[in-house]
């Protein structure tokens, strides 16, 4: 059974001043099997943020509708957790009453609350710094403790978009890994943009490829590297035949995205 | 102590010379009063010199019970100000909040703020008469509608992507204004309160400049019927050194409350 089932979505944002509407998603069919991991790969101005926040709610489908578990997406909730590219922790919150966020707003009980978010805050290997304020994390910690809040809150699925987007390299990769392995281990929903091919091979069951203006999914490749994967697998020749592959369909659409600006 | 200044575009310098010049200043200021004053330069119809303040200062507050009056002021400052932030900050969070009450309510506001509370005195008279109510009214209209606006515009301008994260975590709209919203702007408003706080004491002494008994501007404008510019002085300076040390009390309540913000 899908988890998630995307029919015949398309968002057109109206003209600015009275100028002709930009049509930024065609009418586009997507279905996610439980546990799934797929990756969105495209171009800037591809769309695939913007069919991440329909998904998510934050946005409203032009045509279309979302199902998750059946039930149609009608506004954002507790059963779609999010991650964003920007650091979207609470700056008034300590790391652990971020992580407490959501369970608190459902009224989850104290020492079951202080449980769920102590063993996620140990996941993302945070321990030690439940006291901190977000300022006074890395980048790469704060995006730690996003994933963490957003998996504390127990949702179907987990939308990521373009969480590591903002780090180095080095953090990126290791960021990767830790997704990776609490994948792995806990089984779970999971829709995560990029524009990052290697980001998108190695984390995926499955790559979705989308094009640009008007956004549409162009393609989708399985990908069929063993788990657990270890960084390793980077350097394996199947890795650099699928990245050598998307690498080229890619390339075409982010030659239209540049020259179309 | 020698202070080393180096004077480059932003860069910081070292506290204990930030206080020196702070109070470098001062020293100026009350040296060049001095010289024109006690040198003859202006004459002490004008201007009274800082000596003469001073024995004017003590003999306010000795002889012409002068802390009844800074009491009274207090009161009033305080007093009206406090009732204009129990009605202007929950107002503002609304209207920041929800855009239809800032429609029906911002191009009231707005006119509203540019009305003088000066020019309310001879009404509030009428109204309140020449009690303390009128007072409160006076400071009440001139910082509510300050408040309101800049509340509000500071409630507005809260980052989307943290109210967006509250919804994916399963906020609903109330969750957002209280657990969002209101703490993500607490600093900010209290920024705001200290400044319309500053204005209020502008007010005050407006206030009681007209059909007053008591206060600092009561005793201003008896001092001016006497010719006495040592006490206008002296009244004056303690509405400075008041508002100095209520803008630190504030500053340093502010931070020990919003202590992430400088975390």
């Amino acid at each position: 059974m899908n988890e998630l089932v995307i029919q015949g979505v398309s968002r057109t944002f109206p003209g600015v001043r009275g100028g002709t509407p930009t049509l930024a998603l065609q009418p586009t069919h997507l279905e996610i099997p439980r546990n799934d991991f797929v990756t969105i790969l495209g171009p800037s101005g591809c769309g695939k943020s913007t069919l991440l926040r329909i998904i998510a709610g934050l946005d409203r489908p032009t045509t279309g509708k979302v199902l998750l578990a059946g039930m149609e997406v009608k506004g954002p909730g507790a059963d779609r957790g999010m991650v964003f590219q920007s650091y979207t922790l609470f700056p008034w919150l300590t790391i652990r009453e971020n992580v407490a966020f959501g369970l608190r707003e459902r009224g989850v009980a104290e020492k079951e609350k202080w449980e769920i978010v102590d063993s996620y805050i140990d996941k993302v290997g945070l321990r030690g710094f439940e006291n901190h304020w977000p300022k006074q994390l890395s980048g790469g910690m704060q995006q730690r403790t996003a994933i963490a809040r957003a998996l504390a809150n127990g949702p179907r699925i987990l939308l990521l978009d373009e969480p590591f987007g903002a780090l180095d390299n080095q953090t990126r990769g290791l960021m990767q890994e830790l997704l990776l392995g609490i994948w792995e281990r806990e089984q779970k929903t999971v829709i995560f943009v990029t524009h990052d091919i290697e980001e998108a091979v190695f984390m995926a069951n499955r790559v979705v490829t989308m094009s640009a203006r008007p956004g549409r999914i162009k393609s989708i490749t399985p990908v069929d590297l063993p788990h657990p994967r270890h960084y390793t697998v980077k350097a394996s020749p199947e890795f650099s035949e699928l990245r050598a592959r998307l690498t080229e369909e890619i390339r075409g659409e982010a030659i239209v995205a540049a020259t179309h600006g | 102590m020698t202070v080393g200044i180096d004077m480059q575009p932003l860069q910081p310098i070292r506290h204990s010379t930030r206080i020196a010049l702070g109070i470098l200043f001062f020293v100026l200021f009350f040296l060049a009063w001095g010289i024109a004053t006690l040198g003859g330069f202006v004459s002490p119809t004008f201007l009274a010199d800082p000596i003469t303040m001073l024995n004017d200062g003590i003999y306010l507050i000795t002889a012409q019970g002068f802390a009844y009056d800074i009491g009274m002021t207090i009161w009033r400052v305080v007093g009206g100000f406090v009732l204009a932030s129990i009605i202007a900050v929950p107002l503002g969070i609304a209207m920041g909040a929800y855009k239809p009450i800032e429609a029906l309510l911002e191009p009231f506001v707005s006119f509203a703020r540019y009305l003088p509370a000066s020019a309310f005195v001879p009404l509030l008279i009428l109204w309140a008469g020449i009690g303390e109510m009128q007072k409160l009214l006076v400071i009440f209209i001139g910082a509510v509608f300050q408040i309101i606006l800049m509340v509000a515009v500071a409630v507005a301008a809260t980052r989307r992507d943290l109210v967006e994260a509250a919804y994916t975590l399963g906020a609903k709209d109330r969750g957002v204004v209280r657990r969002v919203l209101i703490p993500a702007n607490a600093p900010d408003i209290a920024e705001i309160l200290r400044l319309v706080l500053g204005w209020a004491w502008t007010y005050v002494i407006v206030a009681e400049l007209i059909g007053a008994s008591s206060g600092i501007g009561y005793m201003i404008i008896n001092s001016q019927a006497l010719m006495a510019t040592g006490q206008i002085i002296f009244g004056i300076i303690v509405i400075g050194v008041i508002g100095l040390i209520s803008d630190f009390a504030f500053k340093s309540l502010n931070r020990k409350l919003f202590a992430w913000r400088l975390a």
